[in-house]
């Protein structure tokens, strides 16, 4: 096995205290690092060794969680799947942007939590029905349907790439929007009535523009922008279904 | 929980600076405004039309001038661009389940492309 490569880098970090700053300022750190490290444990050192005072968000390491998102070189990235190697000697780590800053790399994340509960994400079944008539059949065509949408981690990466989050706040985002999407596309759920309602709204899938970078960013390879396109295209029929055919049931 | 957090203001004018990808992006909104020039010059070419073949002579003949041939020229090439931008991104907006498996992107793209080359080569024969 080879021996494991040592870099120097310097890692320019964002910072904001709260109690004491009335502006984020940078902060640089020169770090003893491995190459094959990613930028969580060049953080993980700085904290355990030059600065104790860095507050960022982080649990598994290994991009399920979905705490450690940050601005890696501007790029929203899980710091736990930023690899040290695929960088030069200088890393500019930043928060989330188009969050409130709490502290350092800490963002303030109530409103995607808000807007996540907002869409119902969770199987609505079409009706009642008692445990002794057993469990909800699905063939795997129809789990394959909407799959990939579960597979968000909720690490709201997404919603620091997409612009139009950044300019309209009231936006419910791609993330919120996919999960509706997956819901509604499970054939044991009969909520989309319901959540249409939140989601095929002027702030809910009309804001999205189709930029598309909610899913180049996305660490789970889940398309949130290709889930919104397909709720707009669903909706349009509604609306079509709607007036130009009332007596045809949606 | 902070009393305080920092909001960092997006800027709304030159945002799409700070990223290639916002770039193209803009790039593929932006050229829609050709396309939205280019209808006003077939509304021109149509009230042209409802005044008479010497009117719709006129029309023709501007189309001709350098300046018509320019123009016509700017407009195919963006709207070749604006097209090849949205045909690129087809399968994420409409995925054809076939079975358990989706239909490879690439074949829903492709299919956009032969579509567009038949609807051209239909209006081009019969132009002619």
């Amino acid at each position: 096995m080879s021996e494991l490569q040592k870099r120097q880098i310097q890692l320019e970090v964002l910072r904001y205290n709260p109690e004491t700053d009335t502006a984020p300022r940078y902060q640089t750190y020169s770090v003893p690092c491995l190459n094959e490290w990613v930028v969580l444990d060049a953080l993980n050192y700085v904290k355990d060794h030059i600065d104790p005072t860095l507050s960022y968000r982080w649990s598994c390491h290994m991009a399920v969680c979905g705490s450690c998102g940050m601005m890696v070189n501007g790029e929203p990235k899980l710091a736990c799947k930023a690899f040290i190697h695929e960088y030069g000697d200088q890393i500019k780590v930043e928060p989330m942007a188009n969050f409130p800053i709490e502290r350092d790399l800490v963002t303030t994340v109530e409103d995607f939590i808000t807007k996540l509960a907002s869409v119902k994400p969770y199987l609505i079944p079409k009706s009642d029905q008692p445990i002794s008539a057993g469990e909800f059949k699905q063939t795997p065509a129809e789990l394959k349907k909407f799959k990939q949408y579960t597979l968000c981690i909720n690490c709201m990466l997404c919603y620091a790439a997409c612009p139009q989050y950044g300019l309209v706040p009231e936006f419910l985002g791609p993330a919120a929007i996919s999960m509706a999407h997956r819901y509604n596309q499970d054939s044991r759920d009969g909520g989309r009535d319901q959540r249409q309602e939140v989601i095929a709204t002027d702030e809910g899938v009309w804001e999205c523009s189709f930029v598309g970078a909610c899913s180049e960013v996305c660490p789970k390879h889940v398309d949130p922008a290709g889930a919104l396109q397909q709720v707009k295209v669903a909706s349009t029929i509604d609306w079509y279904k709607e007036h130009l055919m009332p007596w045809v049931k949606k | 929980m902070s009393s305080k957090p920092y909001v960092r203001e997006m800027s709304k004018t030159t945002w799409f600076l700070s990223q290639p990808r916002y770039k193209r992006y803009m790039a593929r909104e932006v050229t829609c405004i050709f396309i939205f020039a280019y209808t006003f010059l077939l509304i021109w070419g149509l009230g042209a039309l409802a005044n008479g073949p010497e009117a719709f002579s006129g029309f023709l003949e501007s189309l001709r001038s350098p300046l018509g041939v320019l123009f016509n020229l700017a407009v195919l090439i963006v709207t070749v661009y604006h097209s090849i931008s949205w045909f690129v991104v087809t399968p994420q907006a409409m995925p054809i389940q076939r079975g358990e498996e989706f239909v490879p992107g690439n074949i829903i793209v492709n299919a956009h492309y032969g579509a567009w080359a038949v609807v051209s080569l239909i209006i081009l024969i019969w132009g002619m």
